[in-house]
């Protein structure tokens, strides 16, 4: 999804050559997605926008959505990327079963994660019980419980991507660095991860994009309170219920985020001929 | 267990009132689309209403056999926002005038709204009450959590008008955008109260207990219906409005704990 592709040789097929009845199809695919995006910029009070913007509750949560995705992020790489090495490098029992399970949240219902972030870190949970009575930590309700929701969340595209990166690397490098001597921890850090450091960037902005708009999760784990756990997405949904414009006024911030990450990234994972 | 007892009962009672209405209705079926009561309605409706309207539109389709009621139940002014965005609706039913009066105001309504009834706060506790709340002002006790809905919707609206007039100034751990998902974080227990609807305990009263306060008489919350301009089918919507505005859907909003409305 996100290796950058091998370079193919394949000679390409002229536009021309290609039957005419996909581009109505190809075109109108096109507008499903850009029109929504497009109607967005029409309808936005561009008179006003400054004023909007300047509101004090759009940069409280415009800041913790950053802070939020980018602690998401961090925890990610701390955790997906050797989960990611595991899955590449290690055979084991039951790795696609694993492997899957990894990809859970990508399809699940980001609220149904929400409920079951609950039932374990909730302070009825499984482990939130006991984080709350010997450490006196409690994670609903808490900019920590956000974090904790987005990286549910974004982590399958940090560790689909790392490990695809890693399957892609040769593992020549890593055999030879051993047989100079380099213990496993020194191959890792010094020929490992540099090889593969493209793949992992990659990953970690797709997966800190992904955190940056997570909502279901958020809202059912960590709550709404503007300052503490209200992200951008949250501020959108409840400035629904009062006042179109300013709903769309931060979903137009939002959308501009999203676009310059995924602009920035073009090199990355759209690479084209 | 009790809901399908309850359910048995009514359905038994249901059919007992149908039975005597037939026999008391002669010649002319009312059931048999007579009236012209047939097709779908839509109805959005507030969430805190989705107890009591499932109920009524069930006794609604037993009256009126050719007819289907589809329920879509959210937070009030998220319902207006979509109402005026032209969702297909026939009925909206809000749980205050001020989310109600966008659509009004935008000519969405194709009659004047009428009050079906009132609510009021209460105090939602998980059951056994372990955060000992027995009045407003033990929520701003530290250590206790209070979930409120978020001042946007009816029932914020409602809380922050009660929690002014006791002089109450409290940090909730969170604004939910609706009462359902304040409630339910009580039934989870991740906190210790909400302000919600007396509805809506009494909904949830298996695993949660309501703490009724004083000072929830100066916030009561008055529940507009009218039939949208849009309707798709109006002789239905008419029809389900006047089911809710009459002594049968009166007793179904009685039993969910609803108050009727100022004579």
């Amino acid at each position: 999804m996100v290796r950058p592709p091998a370079p193919a040789p394949r000679r390409r097929v002229p536009g021309r050559q290609a039957p005419l009845a996909l581009f109505v199809p190809a075109g109108l695919g096109l507008a499903f997605l850009v029109l929504p995006l497009a109607g967005l910029l029409a309808r936005a009070p561009w008179a006003t926008l400054p004023q909007r913007l300047a509101a004090p509750g759009v940069l409280t949560a415009l800041r913790l959505s950053l802070l939020t995705a980018t602690g998401a992020t961090l925890l990610c790489l701390v955790l997906g990327v050797p989960l990611a090495w595991v899955l590449a490098r290690v055979r084991f029992p039951g790795r696609r079963l694993v492997r899957a399970l990894v990809t859970v949240p990508l399809v699940l219902p980001p609220v149904v994660g929400g409920v079951a972030l609950l039932l374990v870190f909730g302070r009825r949970g499984l482990l939130g019980g006991w984080l709350d009575a010997t450490l006196g930590v409690t994670l609903p309700f808490t900019t920590a419980g956000v974090v904790l929701a987005e990286a549910f969340v974004a982590m399958p595209f940090l560790v689909i991507a790392v490990e695809g990166a890693l399957r892609a690397a040769d593992a020549r490098y890593e055999e030879a660095a051993a047989t100079l001597g380099a213990g496993r921890w020194a191959t890792f850090t010094h020929v490992t991860l540099p090889l593969v450091a493209p793949g992992v960037a990659a990953g970690a902005v797709l997966c800190w994009a992904r955190a940056l708009g997570e909502f279901g999760a958020t809202i059912t784990f960590a709550g709404n309170f503007p300052g503490r756990t209200q992200t951008m997405p949250l501020a959108v949904y409840l400035a629904l219920e009062t006042d179109l414009e300013a709903a769309i006024v931060l979903s137009l911030v939002l959308l501009t985020v999203s676009v310059a990450i995924l602009a920035g990234l073009r090199d990355r994972w759209v690479t084209g001929p | 267990m009790t809901a399908a007892t309850t359910r048995t009962a009514l359905a038994g009672a249901f059919a007992l009132a149908l039975a005597l209405a037939g026999c008391a209705g002669g010649a002319d079926q009312p059931g048999e689309g007579g009236d012209g009561v047939r097709g779908p309605v839509t109805v959005l409706a507030a969430a805190s209403l989705t107890e009591a309207f499932t109920r009524l539109g069930d006794e609604f389709e037993a009256a009126h056999p050719g007819a289907t009621v589809t329920f879509g139940f959210a937070g009030s002014a998220a319902l207006a926002t979509q109402v005026n965005q032209g969702a297909p609706a026939d009925v909206f039913a809000a749980a205050s005038p001020a989310t109600m009066r966008p659509v009004t105001d935008a000519g969405n309504a194709a009659d004047a709204p009428a009050t079906f009834a009132r609510n009021q706060l209460v105090i939602a506790v998980p059951e056994g009450n372990p955060g000992r709340v027995g009045a407003l002002a033990d929520l701003t006790r530290p250590g206790v959590k209070v979930a409120l809905c978020a001042e946007q919707v009816p029932c914020g609206a409602a809380a922050r008008t009660a929690l002014a007039a006791a002089g109450v100034a409290l940090t909730p751990v969170t604004l939910e955008s609706d009462v359902k998902g304040a409630l339910a974080k009580v039934r989870l227990g991740e906190v210790d109260a909400a302000l919600v609807y007396r509805t809506d305990a009494t909904a949830a009263a298996s695993q949660v207990d309501a703490v009724e306060f004083p000072e929830s008489a100066r916030a009561v919350n008055d529940y507009p219906i009218v039939v949208l301009r849009q309707a798709g089918n109006p002789t239905a919507a008419r029809a389900f409005v006047a089911y809710v505005l009459s002594e049968r859907g009166r007793a179904a909003l009685a039993a969910a704990g609803f108050q009727p409305p100022r004579a």
